[in-house]
């Protein structure tokens, strides 16, 4: 074989690996829209969108709406909660933190990303919920699933927070310091702003990562499908409506299962595209 | 002046709260790190022994061990090594050493695998189930759990390997040009072992992803907890088996801490190795 032909044939090896790994994703959606299209088609939107889910009842129903909306508060709760912790995080360890502990509260924010969402769900329902419990019942709750997916998505906020704030170049913050501002200043009001769109694309990241979260809020929110009156109701999101009622669904309440994953996705797609405009608007 | 006085004294009592916010954020993620960690290590900690590691479990998890349950976990991460490592790294060679950076195929494969990084893992389960179980009739089995896995971690492996191959310095391509190597062999003999770091940590993070999964697991390589005879068997997980028995067993709790310690333990070894690999990738291409 020539070289030239090794050549050809390297690059076709490698542009199908990459075609492979590119196909994964129109697949995902591919699928999830395939299997879901018989209950769209047959139930219809208006349907879905209603409050009543008894997908397996004689007149069933499959409004995913409480779902949708527990999904949608504990997410945007979580993500209300950890971004000014988060960044609060990034700034001590660029402005205030000793060389050391700055190195130690990073290794902690990675560990801490590293911690599988069943272990955060296992410490939820053996520390958090209990506690929870005794001051308003019965624990498995909308506060509990917030708080576990507040602690779950801060390390994302932190490490990407601290990332862009390590990006500000150094004559932006040589200046701030020859006009002899303040240190909080010059942390809030010079660095935090001009790393805001690496910041936000961290919170974006979060909230992403709160809306497809499912084994912790499963095992700490109670799952009960009705729309919360109050923080401390039980709720179901989709995603552990999926991972509940997957395992003995069929036919239409199998296909409204995949609608709820496709709801999902689509808003992950949607978070995804923010990214883009926040980082678009930086470069313009 | 006394303008500039009121600011300064004004300018350090600002400094002075957000020092002390700051501190108590840092203090505080520290100790609820400890917290879960510590509380559930705990918890588990007294049920740990030789034998849980090395007998079957019994009575849904309350009693035995999690022997089978380890296996299983290994067979799921060697299938989906097996199938992301040389994907990714194809991947990965393409996109930092043959693909211009501004160019189509390059986009597309970047922008996919940005938006497949962060699809919730529920979802790569639901696909899990149609695409490998039931369109390619894999069924629930280690197979297509470890390959579902595979599509999960691929942004990761691919990432890191690409940044391996974008560490190695001009010099060794334009040498090898220069002494008339073909391309194909610059990259399978010099390029290839120079970005063996950045594989590596790509691999760990890759592991560390794919063990901490549950969700996508549920309904592809499904609950059995017998040892697994083939990879068409259906295996349980460790992670499956925490969310089982804190979930659907009662008293399965301590077990349930147990396995996780176990879990933790794995991860945070995959960790280290992912920091140690860094550093010594980072150094090595400090020193050329």
């Amino acid at each position: 074989m020539s070289p030239s032909t090794k050549d050809a044939l390297l690059i076709g090896l490698l542009r199908t690996c990459a075609a492979v790994a590119a196909a994964v994703v129109v697949l995902i959606v591919v699928f999830v829209a395939r299997d879901s299209w018989p209950a769209l088609r047959d139930i219809g939107v208006a349907r879905f969108l209603s409050t009543g889910w008894s997908p397996t009842g004689a007149e069933p129903g499959f409004g995913i709406m409480p779902m949708l909306v527990a999904t949608l508060v504990t997410s945007a709760a979580a993500v209300t909660l950890a971004a000014p912790v988060g960044i609060a995080s990034a700034v001590f360890t660029h402005f205030y933190a000793p060389r050391s502990m700055a190195v130690v509260l990073r290794r902690v924010m990675e560990l801490l990303a590293g911690i599988p969402s069943v272990v955060y769900g296992l410490w939820g329902l053996v520390v958090l919920v209990p506690i929870l419990l005794r001051f308003a019942p019965p624990g498995q709750s909308l506060m509990a699933g917030t708080l576990v997916l507040t602690i779950m998505i801060l390390p994302t906020v932190a490490l990407m927070a601290d990332v862009a704030l390590a990006a500000v170049p150094a004559p932006t913050l040589q200046a701030a310091h020859a006009l002899a501002l303040p240190r909080h200043a010059i942390a809030l009001k010079v660095a935090v702003p001009a790393a805001r769109s690496g910041i936000a694309t961290g919170i974006v990241l979060a909230a992403g990562r709160a809306v497809g979260e499912t084994m912790a809020v499963l095992m700490v929110c109670g799952n009960v499908v009705k729309l919360p009156t109050s923080a401390f109701d039980p709720v179901r999101t989709l995603t552990a409506n999926i991972a509940l009622e997957m395992g003995y669904a069929l036919a239409d309440h199998r296909a409204a299962l995949f609608v709820s994953g496709l709801c999902l996705l689509l808003m992950w797609l949607a978070l995804a595209s923010s990214t883009v405009l926040v980082r678009g608007n930086q470069r313009a | 002046m006394p303008r500039t006085l009121a600011l300064a004294a004004g300018s350090r009592r600002g400094d002075r709260v957000l020092w002390l916010v700051v501190w108590g954020v840092a203090i505080a993620t520290v100790g609820l790190f400890s917290w879960v960690v510590g509380d559930v290590g705990l918890r588990g900690m007294s049920e740990l022994s030789i034998s849980f590691l090395r007998e079957s479990p019994t009575n849904a998890g309350r009693a035995g061990g999690i022997a089978p349950i380890l296996v299983s976990t290994g067979l799921i991460l060697l299938v989906c090594l097996g199938a992301a490592i040389p994907i990714g790294v194809g991947s990965a060679a393409l996109l930092a050493e043959f693909a211009r950076t501004d160019g189509a195929l390059g986009r597309i494969v970047r922008v996919s695998l940005d938006v497949l990084s962060g699809v919730p893992s529920i979802v790569f389960g639901l696909f899990g189930n149609v695409f490998f179980c039931v369109t390619l009739g894999l069924g629930f089995s280690i197979l297509s759990g470890g390959l579902t896995l595979a599509c999960m971690v691929l942004p990761l492996v691919i990432r890191a390997t690409e940044e391996g191959f974008r560490s190695v310095p001009d010099d060794i391509r334009q040498g090898a040009a220069a002494l008339g190597f073909s391309r194909a062999s610059t990259f399978v003999k010099l390029l290839l072992p120079a970005a063996l770091p950045g594989l590596g940590v790509g691999l760990a993070l890759g592991i560390g992803r794919a063990l901490a999964e549950t969700a996508a697991l549920l309904f592809t390589s499904g609950y059995v907890d017998r040892m697994p005879t083939s990879l068409s068997d259906s295996g349980r997980a460790l992670s499956i088996h925490i969310y089982d028995l804190a979930m659907n067993v009662t008293g399965g709790e301590p077990r349930a801490c147990a396995t996780a310690l176990v879990l933790v333990a794995i991860l945070i070894t995959a960790n280290m190795a992912a920091a140690s690999l860094t550093t010594r990738a980072s150094s090595a291409s400090g020193i050329r």
